[in-house]
C-alpha cells in the first residue's frame, strides 16, 4: 500500500477530483472576479473594458469607506468578545456543576439559521410592540431608543444579535481545547502551589495558543466578509448606517446592476481579508511551540 | 508489479464507470427513438394534423408561491392545467419564487443566459437592461393580433422601449389612502378634502396618541410613495415625469417643496414610530391593528380590505378609501393617481419554444383577466366588464375612479435606470430620516439622474 501511495501518479489521480472541485469553485471565480472589477457591466449587455476605472471610483467613494469601517468595527468587536468567550469556557472546564447544559444553552443560538435568528431579533427590537421597548416601557423609560431606526445606534444594535449567534461557536472549540489539556499538569501546579487564576494564566492559556490564533483569524476574517443578518435586518440602512462591504458589494451589484463595480468591491473585499489574515498570523508567531510533554 | 496492477484495476474500474453512462445515454434515446415511431405511426392512422405537434416543455418561472400569494398561485395553476388539457402536447413546468429573491435570481439566470422561456418581470427600468441585453423577446405582434384592443389603453406603454413592447402586463395598481373610518369618528375627523385638512386630521390624531399613518420605510419605495403624491400635487404630474426622463430638472422648486413637506410629516410625528427600521410588512401590521389610522398602498392590498378570509369582517367594513388630498397653490389635481401597470410576462429571446411560449403566453393574459378580479381581487390590465361579474363595492369605486383618472405616475423607482432609483430610494429614506436637507435631496437625485445609469 505505501509503495502505491507513494506513486505520483496514483496521489495525482486520488487528489485531482478535489482539486479540480476547488478549482472550478472557488478560484476560477476569484480570478474571473477579479476579471469582471476592470468591466463596465450591468450584468446582461456585453461588457466594456475599462480598466482600473472601478478601483479608482471605489477609492474615493465615501459610502465604501463607511462599509469598510462598520465591517472593521465589527471585526475589532468579535475579536474582543473572545475575551469573555474564553472566560466562559475556562469556567465551564473547571468541573462545575452542570457545565454540560451551559455548554448546551450557548450553542443553541448557533443551531439557528441566520434568518430565523434575525426575525427573532426583528421582533425583539420592533419599536412599538418589541421585547425590548416592552421592558424598557415597563420600567418608566418613556421614549425608548428605535433601535434599528436610528442611524446612530443601528450599528451597536445590529452587533449584538451577529456576536450572540456566534458565541456559542468559539465557546464549543474553547471548552474542547481546554478539555485537551492534560488534567495532569493543573494538578502538579496546584501541588506547587499555583491559584487557579495562575494556571489559568500561565498554564492553560499558553497551551491553547494555536487555537486562540484561529479563531482570532476566524473572527476577524468572518466580520469582515460578514452579510446575512445586516441583509434580513436591515438591509444596511436606514440610509446606510449599518451597511458593511457584503452589503454594499451585493447592493450595487444586484440593486444597481454595476457587476462590474460590484465585483471590483468583491475583489477589494478578499485583499482585505487575506491581508488582515497575513497581518495576524504575524503578529502572533511565536518562536517556539508550547507543547504538552 | 503489484503496483500497475492496482493502476490498472483502478484505470479499468472508471472505464467501466464511464461505459456505462455512455450505455445509458444512448439506451435512452433509443426507446424514445421506438417510443416515437408507434406514436406517430398511431397519429397518422388517426389524425395526420397531429403530427406537427411535438412534445414541448415551457419553462415558466413565476412570483405567486403557495405560501405567500395562495390565490395567485391556484389562478395559475387553474390556467396552466386549462392550456395543457387543451394542448396535450405542452407542458408547462413552473418555478416559483417569493419577489425579492425572483429578482435576484432573475438577475443572475439572466448574466449567464439561461432565462426561463416565460417569466416575470417590471416595467420600464427594471426592463430596460433585459432590453438592451437582447435577452426579451419582442411581443409587438401580439398586440397587434389576438390580443388587440383587450388591454386598458396606455398599459402596455410601460413596457415599450423605443416603440417596441417587451411585455405584456397582468395587474394594473393605482394607489389610494386607505382609513380606519372608526378611529376617523373617534376623533372626529372626516375624509380631508384638501391638503390643510389633511395636515390636521395628522396632527389631532398624534395629539390624541393614536399612530397617525402606518408606514415601513426599510423597503424604501413605501415611502417614495409618498414623496410622489406630494410632488405630483405641488408640481403637476409632469414636474416628476421630466425630472427623471432629462427634459427637466430635480432641482424644481415644486419637488424641493414636496421633500420639505414629507419633513414636516415626519416632525409632526406623522407616521409610526421607527418606521424607518420597519418593512413594509411590519409597517402595514400597525394598520392592520388598528394602532395607526391611514396606510397608503397600492390596489394589491385590496383583497386583505373585500374578499380574504383570513382578515376578520369587522376590520373589513371599517376600512375606506380617499384621494390624495390637492394642495392649495398646486398644479396637481384629485384625480392624478400615483400607480401604473405591476408586473407583466416576458418571453425569452433565446427560448427554443419562442413560438409556442407566446401561444400560452396569449392564453395566460386573458385567462388571467377573468380569474384575476374575482378571484384574487387583483385589478388586471385588461378590460373587465364590471356589469356581468359581481364585485365588492371598493372594487367598483376604485376601477370607476380608475376610468376617471387624469393621469397615471408610474412609481418613480420604476421609471428610474438601477443606479439612479437605488439613489432615489436611499434618499428617501434620508429624507424621512432627516438626515439630509430638502436641497441636498434634490442635487442627490439630479447629480444620479444625470449620470444617465
Amino acid at each position: 500500500m505505501d509503495k502505491v501511495m507513494s506513486n505520483k501518479k496514483v496521489i495525482a489521480l486520488y487528489v485531482l477530483p478535489a482539486l479540480l472541485l476547488i478549482l472550478a469553485i472557488v478560484y476560477i471565480p476569484i480570478i474571473l472576479t477579479g476579471y469582471y472589477g476592470l468591466m463596465e457591466w450591468d450584468g446582461v449587455s456585453p461588457m466594456t473594458f475599462i480598466g482600473l476605472d472601478n478601483y479608482q471610483l471605489l477609492l474615493k467613494d465615501g459610502e465604501f469607506w463607511n462599509s469598510v469601517q462598520h465591517s472593521l468595527f465589527l471585526a475589532v468587536v468579535s475579536a474582543l468578545s473572545l475575551i469573555a468567550y474564553l472566560l466562559v469556557a475556562l469556567v465551564l472546564s473547571s468541573q462545575i456543576k452542570g457545565s454540560n447544559l451551559f455548554r448546551k444553552i450557548y450553542l443553541i443560538p448557533m443551531l439557528m439559521s441566520s434568518v430565523a435568528v434575525a426575525q427573532l431579533w426583528l421582533k425583539i427590537y420592533h419599536p412599538t410592540n418589541g421585547v425590548m421597548n416592552s421592558m424598557l416601557n415597563a420600567i418608566g423609560i418613556e421614549n425608548p431608543p428605535l433601535w434599528l431606526a436610528d442611524t446612530s445606534i443601528v450599528l451597536g444594535a445590529i452587533f449584538v444579535p451577529i456576536i450572540w449567534q456566534y458565541a456559542g461557536f468559539y465557546i464549543l472549540i474553547y471548552y474542547a481545547a481546554f478539555k485537551n489539556i492534560p488534567a495532569s499538569l493543573a494538578e502538579a501546579a496546584r501541588i506547587d502551589g499555583a491559584s487557579p487564576w495562575q494556571i489559568a494564566i500561565r498554564i492553560k492559556l499558553p497551551l491553547i495558543a494555536e487555537v486562540i490564533k484561529v479563531t482570532v483569524v476566524l473572527a476577524v476574517v468572518g466580520s469582515l466578509k460578514y452579510f446575512d443578518l445586516i441583509y434580513v435586518m436591515t438591509g444596511g440602512g436606514p440610509n446606510g448606517a449599518s451597511e458593511v462591504m457584503a452589503s454594499y458589494m451585493y447592493h450595487k451589484a444586484f440593486r444597481g446592476f454595476d457587476f462590474g463595480y460590484g465585483s471590483a468591491i468583491g475583489f477589494f473585499l478578499l485583499i482585505i481579508c487575506l491581508v488582515f489574515t497575513w497581518m495576524i498570523r504575524k503578529l502572533t508567531a511565536t518562536k517556539e511551540n508550547i507543547e504538552y510533554s | 508489479m503489484r503496483k500497475t496492477l492496482l493502476s490498472i484495476v483502478l484505470v479499468l474500474a472508471m472505464l467501466t464507470v464511464l461505459a456505462a453512462c455512455g450505455n445509458n445515454n444512448k439506451a435512452n434515446t433509443n426507446t424514445e427513438d421506438n417510443a416515437k415511431v408507434p406514436a406517430n405511426d398511431g397519429a397518422k392512422v388517426e389524425e395526420p394534423a397531429a403530427e406537427v405537434a411535438e412534445d414541448v416543455t415551457i419553462n415558466f418561472m413565476h412570483l405567486w408561491p403557495a405560501g405567500g400569494s395562495p390565490t395567485q398561485n391556484q389562478i395559475v395553476k387553474k390556467i396552466i392545467e386549462e392550456y395543457q388539457t387543451a394542448n396535450t402536447n405542452v407542458t408547462i413546468k413552473t418555478e416559483e419564487l417569493e419577489n425579492e429573491q425572483y429578482k435576484n435570481k432573475l438577475k443572475v439566470l439572466s448574466a449567464s443566459n439561461q432565462l426561463p422561456d416565460i417569466g416575470v418581470t417590471w416595467a420600464a427600468g427594471f426592463l430596460e437592461p433585459y432590453v438592451k441585453g437582447k435577452r426579451f423577446a419582442p411581443l409587438d405582434d401580439m398586440l397587434q393580433g389576438n390580443l388587440n384592443g383587450k388591454f386598458v389603453a396606455g398599459t402596455t406603454d410601460a413596457y415599450a422601449i423605443d416603440g417596441v413592447t417587451y411585455a405584456l402586463p397582468l395587474e394594473l395598481n393605482i394607489v389610494p389612502v386607505y382609513y380606519n373610518k372608526e378611529l376617523f369618528a373617534n376623533n372626529n375627523l372626516e375624509v380631508p378634502q384638501t391638503y390643510a385638512e389633511f395636515k390636521n386630521v395628522v396632527k389631532t390624531l398624534s395629539d390624541n396618541g393614536v399612530a397617525p399613518i402606518a408606514l415601513g420605510n426599510k423597503d424604501r419605495w413605501t415611502g417614495s410613495l409618498w414623496y410622489m403624491y406630494l410632488a405630483d400635487r405641488f408640481g403637476g404630474p409632469e414636474t416628476l415625469k421630466s425630472a427623471i426622463d432629462r427634459s427637466g430638472t430635480f432641482e424644481d422648486p415644486a419637488l424641493i417643496d414636496a421633500a420639505k413637506e414629507i419633513q414636516e410629516l415626519v416632525k409632526m410625528n406623522g407616521f409610526n414610530k421607527g418606521f424607518n427600521g420597519l418593512s413594509n410588512d411590519e409597517g402595514k401590521a400597525e394598520f392592520m391593528n388598528e394602532q395607526a389610522a391611514m396606510y397608503m398602498m397600492g390596489t394589491w392590498e385590496l383583497p386583505n380590505y373585500t374578499t380574504n378570509p383570513d382578515v376578520a369582517q369587522e376590520f373589513k367594513d371599517k376600512i375606506g378609501f380617499f384621494k390624495f388630498p390637492t394642495i392649495d397653490g398646486g398644479k396637481g389635481d384629485l384625480n392624478s393617481w400615483v400607480g401604473g401597470p405591476g408586473v407583466g410576462l416576458f418571453v425569452s429571446e433565446d427560448s427554443k419554444v419562442k413560438d409556442e411560449a407566446k401561444k400560452f403566453v396569449e392564453f395566460f393574459v386573458e385567462k388571467w383577466g377573468e380569474h384575476s378580479i374575482t378571484e384574487a381581487g387583483v385589478i388586471p390590465a385588461t378590460k373587465v366588464d364590471t356589469s356581468t361579474i359581481e364585485l365588492n363595492q371598493m372594487y367598483i369605486d376604485l376601477l370607476n375612479e380608475l376610468s376617471n383618472a387624469s393621469n397615471l405616475t408610474l412609481f418613480a423607482d420604476v421609471q428610474m435606470k438601477p443606479v439612479a432609483a437605488e439613489t432615489h430610494l436611499n434618499m428617501i429614506q434620508a429624507l424621512f430620516g432627516n438626515a439630509v436637507t430638502p436641497e441636498e435631496f434634490a442635487k442627490k437625485h439630479e447629480e444620479a439622474l444625470s449620470a444617465g445609469k
